[in-house]
């Protein structure tokens, strides 16, 4: 009963996002922070992950493939398919249910305990438009993340690939560009369009409707990040199966 | 003034509010004092439109707040402002982008206009210079005349305040109590006070209402609650030893 109350009220709470519009004036500024926040500031950290992890599944792709009969080729298109199709929006998305989701719920759950949303909802102002909406409009810019983690994916496995003496770099971009299909690119972002409206949603609801103190909002941002990383993994595979298979 | 005729509000099968019914008037600094447990945050929500009563009528100089369209509360709402018992001060701004917040969000002024009207009343808190400090860099006493300044920038019909003195040294206490007596008689607005602070009630109580369980148990003023034999409230009131000495001060002076 309380999971069908939950996923009603989030329902709802996504409802009154898009009514009663904060000013353009005030929500222009709560975007761009938001954008420095959740995008811009976790440029670093998807840099990192995606340059090293696209190393590693160079490798194991490469360590796995003992038949001398099969191409050298294919190191670089595993990785490509790897990296486009599920490791950088899928993977990089549950990272970001972890760094990202887990700020956006603790800040709204923060504001919720210190009464700063009361003090929203008093002054007769859409509290969730004003906190959850500008996150949505930041996170439409998830796309550029993700196309950065694939880009250094491709260019951390093509180091690995290179300097680990797997294969050479004419095979590595030979690999790359070996029955490409541009709808796989149209595939990862039409994922990471969803994954972003979750990651933004999500903790926001978490956030928004917790009650108690200090200790609750730690909780509240775990149950965030188990929650979005549920509906990433389940999105995930219903997507996939409707535009893949 | 604010009519409220007889509400009632529960939680599930808890009934916190059970049928309370006064008037506050304008230009009076009104307190609703009670032990904690006795209704005080649920009926100062209410009274806020936090909370909708199960049962009975909230009227705001003559608007039934029940009867209000969406747009008409959201209005009634930007006529009202809250000091919250810790403040509730935006974290990320500063204390000018605090107090400047609700004339940003409901008026057209232009910046230079909402930068005076910020001038004025943090002067009028005495804190003008205190314009560039975050809410973490000032003292509670501090943030509390930032949260007043905030409330009255955007020349409230109706001030509420949840225990504005909690936390502060008694010094700090008499001059919040002070100035939201000041800042009542100045803009001629309805004052309504949450508090179980009888330095509060003696320094600024013109009406007083006392809780007890979901009920108005009595109501009257600082000058006659030391006076009452209604044993919930003398138990209230002298549940401190400096009261009882006031309380024998008082009998004293009647002998």
């Amino acid at each position: 009963m309380s999971y069908l109350h939950n996923i009603g009220r989030y329902f709802l709470m996504i409802k009154q996002m898009f009514r009663k519009p904060t000013k353009w004036s005030v929500l222009r500024h709560l975007i761009f922070k938001d954008i420095d926040d959740l995008i811009i500031n976790s440029i670093g950290i998807v840099s990192f992950i995606a340059f090293f992890v696209g190393g590693v599944v160079t490798i194991q792709t490469a360590l796995n493939m003992t038949n001398p009969l099969i191409p050298k080729t294919l190191v670089g298109f595993a990785t490509r398919q790897s990296v486009v199709l599920e490791f950088a929006p899928t993977f990089i998305s549950i990272i970001m249910a972890g760094k990202v989701g887990s700020f956006i719920t603790s800040s709204i759950g923060t504001m919720r305990v210190t009464e700063q949303i009361d003090a929203l909802e008093v002054m007769g102002i859409n509290a969730v438009n004003y906190l959850v909406f500008p996150k949505f409009v930041a996170l439409m810019l998830y796309p550029f993340l993700i196309s950065i983690a694939i880009f250094l994916g491709i260019i951390g496995g093509m180091a690995a690939c290179v300097f680990g003496g797997f294969a050479s770099l004419d095979d590595y971009i030979a690999g790359i560009q070996l029955d490409f299909i541009p709808f796989h690119i149209a595939y990862a972002f039409i994922k990471t369009f969803v994954f972003a409206f979750l990651l933004a949603t999500i903790p926001s609801y978490h956030g928004f409707y917790m009650t108690g103190g200090a200790l609750e909002v730690g909780k509240a941002s775990t149950t965030s990040f188990v929650w979005t990383s549920v509906a990433i993994i389940l999105l995930n595979y219903i997507l996939t199966q409707m535009l893949l298979s | 003034m604010i009519e409220v005729n007889n509400i009632h509000k529960s939680f599930g099968d808890n009934e916190i509010l059970k049928g309370i019914s006064t008037k506050f008037e304008k230009g009076k600094t009104n307190l609703v004092i009670g032990q904690s447990g006795s209704g005080k945050t649920v009926f100062l929500k209410t009274l806020l439109g936090l909370f909708t009563p199960d049962e009975g009528s909230i009227i705001y100089d003559g608007s039934d707040y029940s009867n209000l369209s969406t747009d008409e509360k959201s209005t009634l709402r930007s006529k009202m402002g809250m000091v919250f018992q810790g403040s509730a001060l935006f974290d990320s701004m500063t204390i000018a982008e605090n107090v400047k917040f609700p004339l940003r969000m409901f008026t057209k002024q232009s910046k230079s206009e909402m930068n005076d009207r910020v001038d004025i009343v943090l002067k009028r808190v005495n804190l003008d210079d205190a314009h560039n400090k975050l809410p973490s860099e000032a003292s509670g006493g501090m943030q509390k005349r930032v949260a007043i300044a905030r409330a009255i920038v955007n020349q409230p019909r109706y001030l509420f305040c949840d225990e504005p003195n909690s936390g502060l040294d008694p010094r700090t206490a008499t001059v919040i109590d002070n100035l939201i007596q000041e800042i009542t008689k100045e803009y001629d607005i309805t004052t309504i006070i949450n508090t179980h602070d009888m330095n509060s009630v003696m320094e600024i109580g013109e009406k007083i209402i006392f809780l007890k369980n979901g009920l108005k148990e009595w109501e009257g003023s600082n000058k006659n609650i030391f006076k009452t034999d209604n044993e919930a409230v003398t138990d209230f009131v002298y549940s401190s030893d400096l009261f009882k000495r006031v309380q024998k001060m008082y009998l004293d002076e009647d002998v």
